[in-house]
């Protein structure tokens, strides 16, 4: 019989090793249903639970907001996230789990695309019934699903690529304006294009389309960055990305015809909750597919060795040609969904402070990985959300917190690795 | 019609002539071996043919085709491979991922199709896995498929960059000092490699070597080259036996 003693660690180690071994029989399914049963719980429940545990109201985003305000309801709010998350997530996917798996094995024998609509659509729901409670989660989810796709089109430059770009808020913002010229233009009767040329209930029909001559424009504007960076090797692009950025702001600045410095306004509704979804998983889809294909390998190929690449028949600069405007493209479909969401934006969102927020993103969450730039936009994204009580001082701890990242893992959380779709769905039994 | 055909290829680095009207024909299915001393301009020869430098003067013609002015991956496509001598790997790939990368310029999907996933894109991709483990098999490096080069042992590298090297379907296969490293058991099996790779992919080798007994146990026709100027040519034997690479080359090194 042992007699180890029962200490802290230990007990911390068993209940993580416990935790771990539970986990590891859940399927992605079962964590989803999960999920949905919370929403659920908090849609229904939520004002009740909030009201015998003392807070004000719902909290709006995990109680970070409240905890920071007024510490003395610290105890309620980590209840309240206990008794409407935690737990109900638990049980629920301990429940499911055997239905959940066997479901997950059935999707499994068939087509992939029918297994990831399954899962996506689950996601969808919880990400509707969450937000239906308040319009500040729906902006925070909004933005939070266009910094993911920053992040990650960035990181297909600077990560994949090994490149140092800085004109991604300019690509943004040749996209967002892009696309507001061409919805204003064409469906709102607004001060700088006068009367809508076409019926008005065509248009969320004809957004994704605006929202890819958006891409388009900002991968033009990428070539004239890539023309003159990839030509020689050596590292321009950091330096002429960089003008560009600034070049692009003060030429919007001196534009009369889209606003100026006072910028747009009134944008039509389209960026609505469904939209930024399917477009941020679409971006996901295409980009992840991109890099684990051999054609999007050689990104990494041109990066670690350059020379090499180039004598196992890699066309090193078009690759990287191709790639900066590809990531060029999906920034400016990111802006667009952005002007759309705010409803308005001038020359200023597009300065170096944003581009300060998609590295932390990026270097953050983690290079050369797709799960990384989603966790690192996610995370670092809501932190700033909820740190927003203490004002200046956010601007101290999200800092600090990247160079405790960088210390200890230089390249990112969750850098160089592959995300793998069918691995993530699979059945745990 | 010559394989390979270089004709009067002179290459400047500054003021220093680095290699100076050397002459090359190498038939379909020879072993021509490339000897000198350090800083001789052997790694710079190979450098001029595939590209990386422009040789001041001279010609490089593959079957016939012109290959000055191309860029490197043009010429490695129209079927020239090589070896580095001190080894050009990607650190954050596998092995099974080197030798794919190098069916680059044979993928017949597009961008369109990289992006989308499409049929012809996993088919593409299928395809080539097979033939890297072929390739990796055949340099007896499967076992590392899923491994980083770092990983591996430094023999295990070398045969993984010939693997690689092997993948774009040469005509003409450059070795670049291939046993450099490697110990005496090493380099027997590593004899035994080329062979076998000779022999069953029909494939052209020039090769660069210190060491004697495995250029004069693999080459029919042997180079020797000092400050950039071919001093001697000719068969093992003749080469083993003429005063002047003795006394350039051979006289200063271990025969051995
Ligand atoms: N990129 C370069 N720029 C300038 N000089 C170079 C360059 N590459 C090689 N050289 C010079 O050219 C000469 C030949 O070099 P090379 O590398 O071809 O020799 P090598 O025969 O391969 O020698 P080793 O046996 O050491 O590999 C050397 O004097 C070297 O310093
Ligand atoms: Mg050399």
């Amino acid at each position: 019989m042992e007699t180890k003693q029962e200490t802290p660690q230990r007990a911390y180690k068993n209940l993580l090793a416990r935790y771990k071994a539970f986990s590891n029989r859940i399927p992605l399914l079962g964590w989803l249903c999960g999920g949905i049963g919370a929403v659920l719980i908090e849609y229904f429940l939520g004002d009740l639970v909030s009201y015998y545990l003392g807070l004000p109201k719902v909290p709006v985003l995990f109680g970070c907001l409240i905890m920071l305000k007024k510490p003395i309801l610290i105890p309620g709010a980590v209840g309240y996230l206990l008794l409407v998350y935690g737990l109900p997530v638990f049980f629920i996917a301990r429940a499911l789990a055997t239905p959940a798996n066997k479901l997950a094995a059935f999707l499994a024998k068939g087509p992939i695309t029918i297994a990831a609509l399954v899962h996506l659509g689950l996601l969808y729901a919880i990400l509707h019934i969450w937000t239906d409670m308040s319009d500040y989660r729906v902006l925070v989810l909004k933005l939070t699903m266009i910094a993911v796709m920053l992040t990650l089109s960035l990181n297909v430059i600077n990560g994949y690529m090994g490149e140092f770009s800085c004109s991604h808020p300019g690509f943004m913002a040749i996209g967002a304006y892009t696309t507001s010229t061409i919805t204003l233009w064409l469906f709102a009767n607004d001060k700088l294009f006068g009367e809508a040329l076409l019926p008005a209930a065509i248009g969320p029909f004809f957004f994704p389309l605006a929202l890819i001559a958006g891409g388009l424009v900002a991968a033009l504007g990428a070539l004239v960055i890539a023309i003159p960076s990839f030509r020689t090797r050596g590292d321009y692009l950091a330096i002429i990305s960089l003008a560009f950025l600034f070049i692009v702001k003060s030429i919007i600045e001196n534009l009369e015809f889209v606003g100026g410095p006072r910028g747009m306004s009134s944008q039509p509704n389209y960026s609505n909750l469904p939209m930024v979804f399917i477009v941020m998983v679409l971006c996901i889809w295409i980009i992840n597919n991109f890099v684990r294909s051999t054609l999007g390998k050689a990104l990494c190929a041109v990066r670690d060795n350059e020379l090499a690449a180039e004598s196992m028949t890699v066309n090193t600069r078009k690759t990287k040609m191709v790639t900066f405007m590809f990531g060029a493209f999906w920034a400016g479909v990111a802006g667009g969904l952005f002007a759309h969401v705010l409803r308005y934006v001038n020359p200023g969102s597009f300065g170096i402070q944003r581009l300060a927020e998609i590295l932390a993103m990026l270097y953050f969450g983690g290079l050369n990985s797709v799960t990384g730039s989603i966790v690192g936009a996610v995370s670092i994204n809501l932190l700033s959300e909820a740190l927003r009580p203490l004002e200046i001082f956010k601007w101290i701890i999200i800092p600090l917190l990247l160079i405790l990242v960088m210390l200890y893992r230089p390249t990112g959380l969750i850098a160089f690795t592959e995300f793998k779709p069918k691995e993530l769905m699979r059945s745990k039994e | 019609m010559a394989l390979l055909r270089i004709d009067k290829m002179t290459h400047y680095f500054g003021g220093l002539r680095a290699v100076s009207d050397y002459n090359l024909v190498l038939e379909p299915g020879h072993i021509v071996g490339l000897i000198g001393p350090n800083g001789a301009g052997k790694t710079t020869i190979f450098n001029l043919i595939t590209g990386i430098h422009t040789p001041t003067e001279g010609n490089v013609e593959l079957e016939g085709h012109n290959l000055i002015g191309h860029h490197p991956h043009e010429i490695a496509g129209k079927g020239l491979g090589r070896t580095f001598q001190n080894l050009l790997l990607w650190r954050h790939m596998d092995v099974l991922e080197h030798v794919k990368m190098a069916c680059y310029s044979q993928l017949e999907y597009g961008l369109l199709g990289a992006f989308f996933g499409t049929g012809r894109c996993h088919r593409e991709e299928k395809r080539i896995t097979a033939k890297a483990m072929h390739l990796l098999e055949t340099f007896n490096v499967a076992e590392y498929s899923d491994q980083l080069v770092s990983s591996l042992p430094y023999g295990a590298q070398r045969r993984v960059e010939m693997a690689r090297a092997m993948a774009i379907n040469p005509k003409v296969l450059l070795l670049d000092e291939p046993t450099a490293g490697m110990t005496p058991d090493e380099l027997n099996r590593m004899i035994s490699i080329i062979r076998q790779v000779h022999k069953d992919f029909e494939v052209a080798i020039l090769l660069i070597e210190h060491r004697l007994k495995f250029v004069m146990e693999l080459c029919e026709k042997i180079q020797t080259l000092v400050f950039g100027e071919v001093i001697a040519e000719g068969t093992p034997e003749e080469i083993q036996s003429n005063p002047e690479v003795i006394e350039a080359y051979l006289g200063k090194e271990d025969v051995t």
